[in-house]
């Protein structure tokens, strides 16, 4: 014990292991409303937290129950799913050359990749020394996973117990979405991408089946070809 | 509401799973730190964007297949300027749940 203590008397250690700990509490929040969007559109509480078990990659979890919920193919919501969690091959990109480092054997690494997300990529990045690089991807991510499995079953048990219409729940979906959205307005391009995913969603959901306009929005990101 | 059975609802979960998996481990442990081109990085990196957008989109203003208006825009709107504010999650999630619960209540 004494030994896994005792780097925290080090103020950098402290540093990542307290932006770890916040970060993860705010998740644990955003795994509430999952829990409550998710079997409000129809999953049971065991399918709720697999998803947060197993898929683990909350943009994604989120974007396949909204378009389940819609009433939209498995095949629209997998799809879209799918390629919101393309990004996190991006991430293991950016953190393979740490990733010996961070993660030691084979074993190891294939097992880390679970772990490999927006949070914990981001406050690993931050880092500069490979050591803390290390303390910074596996404390975050440990947080993340038990916050984020742990506010899931909560949300999923409060919500299988009230009736999401009366309480106007069926507005937790975008809301969530208007906030992990904002961070992308930031720059010009995002917000062109941005602009026209929404547009192309809404003129084409009146003539394809449901969850597929959601597809056609991802053509949004050719804006990223010119330049 | 849902018309999936619970069984292909199981396999889509399961299929997601695999896939976000792969996706991880690929750029982690099997393509390691070869550089993608900068364009395929910039066109990956707009994905939530788009994606995002389009989802809000969808929640906000459709049911199926029709476009409509109804009490969700109060709670859209509300969720917009909080958002804006920057308010934590858990604010912008219930001052919309409760715009969208008012409307539809008078």
């Amino acid at each position: 014990m004494k030994r896994f203590f005792t780097p925290l008397a080090e103020p950098a250690v402290r540093r990542v292991v307290i932006a770890s700990l916040t970060l993860g509490g705010a998740v644990g929040v955003f795994a509430l409303s999952f829990g409550v969007a998710s079997v409000s559109a129809g999953a049971s509480v065991w399918q709720t937290c697999a998803l947060s078990l197993f898929v683990f990659t909350g943009a994604s979890q989120f974007s396949a129950m909204s378009v389940v919920g819609a009433g939209g193919s498995l095949a629209a919501a997998f799809g879209g799913a799918a390629l919101l969690a393309a990004r996190n091959f991006v991430y293991g990109l950016a953190l393979s050359s740490s990733a010996k480092s961070m993660a030691g054997s084979l074993p190891r690494r294939i097992f880390a990749a679970h772990f490999v997300i927006d949070e914990t990529t981001a406050l690993a990045l931050a880092q500069e020394s490979p050591r803390l690089r290390k303390i910074a991807f596996w404390t975050t991510g440990i947080a993340l996973f038990s916050f984020w499995n742990l506010g899931t079953l909560i949300g999923a048990l409060a919500g299988s117990a009230i009736d999401p219409q009366k309480f106007g729940l069926d507005i937790a979906f975008p809301a969530a979405f208007i906030v992990m959205l904002l961070p992308h307005l930031r720059s010009n391009i995002g917000r062109q991408a941005a602009a026209l995913g929404g547009v192309l969603c809404l003129i084409s959901i009146s003539f394809v089946p449901i969850g597929i306009p959601i597809l056609i929005a991802a053509s949004a990101v050719l804006v990223g070809l010119r330049k | 509401m849902i018309n999936q059975s619970p069984t292909n609802l199981w396999l889509m979960i399961i299929a997601l799973a695999v896939t976000a998996y792969l996706f991880k481990i690929f750029g982690l442990v099997i393509l390691g730190s070869r550089q993608l081109p900068k364009v395929v990085d910039r066109c990956l990196g707009l994905i939530p964007a788009a994606l995002l957008s389009a989802l809000v989109a969808k929640d906000t203003f459709s049911i199926g297949q029709s476009l409509v208006i109804d009490a969700r825009v109060a709670g859209f709107t509300v969720a917009v300027i909080a958002a804006w504010r920057r308010a934590p999650l858990i604010v912008v999630v219930v001052l919309a749940a409760g715009a969208t619960a008012l409307v539809r209540a008078v």
